[in-house]
């Protein structure tokens, strides 16, 4: 007479679990091989697990409604034959990995499996195991009836986080030691039938403080504004080399630059011709304020949330300026220390992720302005080029504007002529015709 | 300005979840504030288990007096009488001494103590009423811990005559005709406990049984005593309300025949039962999940909101005392950083009747329901010479053991008889540590005592009781 342990199989791709939903057969059941014996459902579908062996069924682990991890004994069937795990389980036997057994399993009922507690591969690992469970044999559990395990047995377990119902025991009625825990956790040959608990329970945080005047804000920009997004990619090839050429030769009292001053120097130019853009738009009046300074606003992340500090008269500011005052508002901003009058004013506002920019963002304007310039990651990407494909820097620039003041024709217009402008660095510096 | 106050743990409650919870966080060297508008110890040592037993024993001492067991034992007295004010003041002393050694524990375990009544603006802060004017209290943790109240009938609305356990437990005359509504623990233990102080006690029971908590087998010994006691036990009928007409206050009940019964009564005690107390404290500010009258926990005793805690009554059956001390230790250590989680194989319940009756784990009918096969074992206190030798052998008392068929293991112990209350503990440790029926037949159980029917009990569910 032998035992074979019927371990849950690898059910599907990832699959670490499955749930028990239905026992075909119970404690005492003589079973022929491929007779129906347990139904696991994963998240993707209900499987019937058949037994590759014919014998009595001698114990059944977890209830209906369990999860099982891959790997994890289900069910002991005592064969006929020399069986998987024999009485007293060889000191050599190494345990091999689960799920790659369980595939021999099928092929060769009667080949060495891994027993049903650790006690198996004590010697071959040097005898980290007390002596005395080398001899033990696991006790078979009734598979409807709780863990059996004392206070202080089920206390440890919940410390280290693993559902008794899977950590075979020793004691008479398969009562589950101590040492039977520390066993199973320290067994390194059987890590994937490790019990995992379900993680239950809501954490409610409740929308206040600068979390709730963000949602306000971004409540009140979706409602108010007919917002209209609008992407161009533009190469950047000429102005990242002008970059790098810049912060290469930078005095040690230059700040580094990033590409965003460059983006609001092309803006700063080209707004006066785009008044309609570089506006206020007071709606319950009805008036839009068209500013003649270009007050812009840098979307910036902070440990609460998103804030706008606001570079004021970018108009007026060198690039280096430019570059400095950007640095010096976001930085404000995160650290709170932003002045009340740093954080309001703005007449356009740039919402850069930097690395994170993907590949384009339809970004959610700034109540009362109306227009919105989202700089998307820069990626080398092969593009045509006088009839040659070439490599070149290329970023998108997503925008979305106020529909009901900004015309799409003049919104197109100003996206294309800031690309112009971007494509060929050196009118960035020019004097404006 | 009121006073305003910070904390880790506020518990509100100052009961034994509450008073329990408030110690074991002080130990952890948690800073916690305890709000108790009341005494400290709660229903259980105010106005239930405490002073109901201390009434329950003066009851049963004075009855021994001239009881048939004491002439039996060759004790003759004379003409006894019972100073019930004394009575009451005797057990108020009891009630003090624990009061004020809960008090004391608290202290040492460095609890803030704030009296008066708690009202919840949301779920981290709460304003008391105190003496000295109106205190805030904010708390990163809050434990629920109010307990429970008694259920009050529409139409019987506690008053002089209508009154609850709680007013039951300070009455100062021995009310000639009692009449008790509801034959649950609480209405039987009073309602044994007032006939053996010489009123003539009926019981109004709407449902068909006595003791639903207890199975029939369990709660037969006690019928037995009732009916030999002249306690007419009125099964399947309803209270309707009070007769307070001809000079003479009656209680009017409709049996099942839909008779009309009038029972005339000096009280009238109602013990139909007790619900979570979730009203007059803001519960409803504090926006947390509820599952019928009580607050909705999971197994670590968390409410749906974050670190907002209920324990005890207010969650749920069993209302027991020692569950909501369990709960209240527990919580405290979570907050203190620890993993717990309740989860006990078992909690007993005894019940102060005569006899008495106590019960962990399964019975015979929930491990049919459940579809287990079970091993049964039952030992009759007819045969234990330590009941014998204190006249608590001959009122049908047993041990009952109930193990799985397929492991003995143990699912369920009872027992009913004099003085079985103390056998709780065996029960439940057996329970939790997994005890199969071989464990307890191989223990050595002292000679004499109750326990050895626990033994026989267990080697009669194997086959080989040796004194039956």
């Amino acid at each position: 007479m032998g035992q074979f342990v019927f371990k849950l199989p690898d059910v599907g791709e990832g699959t670490a679990e499955a749930e028990i939903v239905a026992w075909h057969v119970k404690v005492g059941d003589l079973i022929e091989e491929d007779a129906p014996l347990v139904d696991v459902m994963t998240d993707k579908a209900t499987v019937e697990m058949t037994t590759p062996v014919t014998g009595k069924v001698v114990a059944l682990h977890g209830a209906l409604g369990d999860m099982a991890p891959v790997g994890s004994p289900l069910a002991v069937i005592e064969t006929e034959g020399e069986g998987d795990s024999p009485a007293t389980p060889p000191p050599a036997l190494r345990a091999t990995s689960p799920i790659k057994g369980e595939e021999d399993v099928k092929a060769k009922p009667n080949k060495s499996l891994l027993p049903l507690h650790g006690g198996g591969v004590g010697e071959a690992d040097g005898g980290g195991l007390p002596a005395a469970r080398k001899a033990s044999e696991p006790v078979p559990r009734i598979s409807d009836a709780k863990p059996l395990a004392s206070p202080v047995v089920r206390r440890r377990a919940q410390d280290l986080g693993i559902q008794l119902q899977f950590v075979p025991g020793t004691g008479p009625a398969g009562r589950i030691s101590l040492e039977d825990l520390e066993a199973y956790v320290e067994t390194p040959a059987t890590p994937i039938a490790k019990g995992k608990a379900a993680r239950d329970g809501v954490d409610d945080i409740r929308v206040i403080g600068l979390r709730r005047k963000i949602a306000e804000k971004m409540q009140d920009a979706k409602r108010r504004i007919p917002h209209f997004a609008y992407i161009e990619e533009i190469d950047v090839t000429e102005v990242e080399s002008l970059r790098v050429h810049l912060n290469a030769g930078r005095r040690a009292d230059q700040p580094k630059l990033t590409f965003l001053p460059f983006l609001v120097r092309a803006l700063v130019n080209l707004l006066p011709r785009y008044p309609q853009i570089n506006a206020r738009f007071d709606d319950d009046a009805g008036v839009v304020h068209r500013h003649a300074a270009v007050h812009v606003g840098i979307a910036t992340q902070t440990p609460g949330g998103l804030i706008v500090p606001v570079v004021r008269h970018a108009e007026a500011l060198d690039i280096w300026d430019c570059a400095r005052e950007i640095a010096r508002v976001a930085a404000a901003a995160r650290e709170s220390k932003a002045a009340a009058d740093e954080l309001k004013g703005s007449t356009i506002t740039v919402t850069s992720l930097g690395p994170l920019g993907g590949v384009a963002t339809t970004p959610v304007i700034n109540h009362p302005e109306v227009a919105i310039i989202g700089p998307n990651k820069i990626i080398d990407r092969p593009v045509v080029r006088d009839g040659q494909i070439v490599v070149r820097k290329m970023m998108n620039l997503s925008s979305s504007f106020d529909h009901r003041v900004v015309d799409g024709y003049d919104a197109a217009a100003f996206i294309q002529e800031i690309k112009r402008m971007l494509e060929h660095p050196a009118t960035l510096f020019m004097d404006p015709a | 300005m009121s006073e305003s106050l910070t904390c880790k743990v506020l518990i509100v409650g100052g009961g034994p979840g509450g008073y329990v919870a408030a110690i074991r966080a002080g130990q952890l060297g948690l800073d916690t504030i305890l709000v108790e508008a009341d005494r400290l110890g709660g229903t259980c040592l105010i106005r239930g288990c405490i002073p109901s037993k201390a009434l329950i024993h003066a009851a049963s001492t004075y009855a021994s007096i001239a009881d048939e067991h004491t002439a039996r034992m060759g004790i003759m007295a004379g003409e006894s009488w019972i100073d019930m004010a004394q009575t009451v003041r005797w057990k108020d002393s009891v009630v003090d001494k624990l009061n004020s050694g809960v008090t004391a524990l608290l202290k040492r375990a460095r609890v803030r103590i704030v009296d008066g009544w708690a009202t919840f603006q949301d779920g981290k802060t709460c304003t008391v009423e105190t003496a000295a004017g109106p205190v805030s209290i904010t708390a990163e943790h809050v434990i629920l811990a109010n307990g429970s109240v008694p259920v009050e009938l529409p139409f019987l609305p506690f008053g002089e005559t209508v009154i609850s356990s709680t007013e039951a437990l300070c009455l100062t005359e021995v009310p000639k005709r009692l009449v008790v509504v509801g034959a649950g623990y609480i209405g039987l233990e009073l309602g044994s406990a007032f006939r053996k102080l010489g009123a003539h006690v009926t019981v109004v029971e709407a449902t068909e049984t006595i003791l639903p908590l207890f199975d029939h087998e369990l709660a037969a010994p006690v019928a037995r005593w009732l009916k030999e006691q002249g306690v007419a036990v009125h099964l399947g009928a309803r209270a309707k309300g009070l007769d307070l007409e001809h000079g003479e206050t009656h209680l009017i009940a409709e049996d099942q025949a839909g008779d009309i019964l009038r029972l005339p009564a000096d009280k009238v005690l109602v013990t139909v039962g007790r619900r979570p107390n979730t009203q007059g404290w803001g519960l409803e500010q504090m926006a947390v999940d509820m599952v019928g009258p009580f607050v909705k926990v999971d197994d670590r005793c968390a409410t749906s909101m974050k670190n907002v805690w209920a324990i005890g009554d207010l969650v749920g059956e069993p209302m027991l005392e020692h569950k909501a001390a369990a709960q209240g230790d527990m919580v405290a250590e979570i907050i203190a950083g620890q993993n717990r989680r309740f989860d006990p194989v078992a909690i007993a319940a005894v019940c102060f009747t005569e006899p008495e009756i106590v019960s962990a784990g399964h019975s015979p009918r929930e491990a049919q329901a459940l579809g287990i096969d079970v091993l049964t074992g039952v030992f009759p206190y007819a045969a234990n010479g330590r009941a014998r030798s204190m006249e608590a052998a001959d009122d049908g008392g047993f041990v009952r053991i109930l193990a799985r068929k397929d492991d003995h293991r143990l699912i369920g112990l009872q027992a009913v008889g004099g003085h079985v209350s103390e056998l709780s503990a065996e029960f439940a440790l057996a329970l939790e540590m997994g005890a199969r029926l071989e464990d307890i037949a191989g223990t050595i159980h002292v000679h004499p005592t109750l326990s050895e029917a626990v033994h026989e009990a267990a080697l009669r569910a194997l086959g080989h009781a040796i004194h039956i």
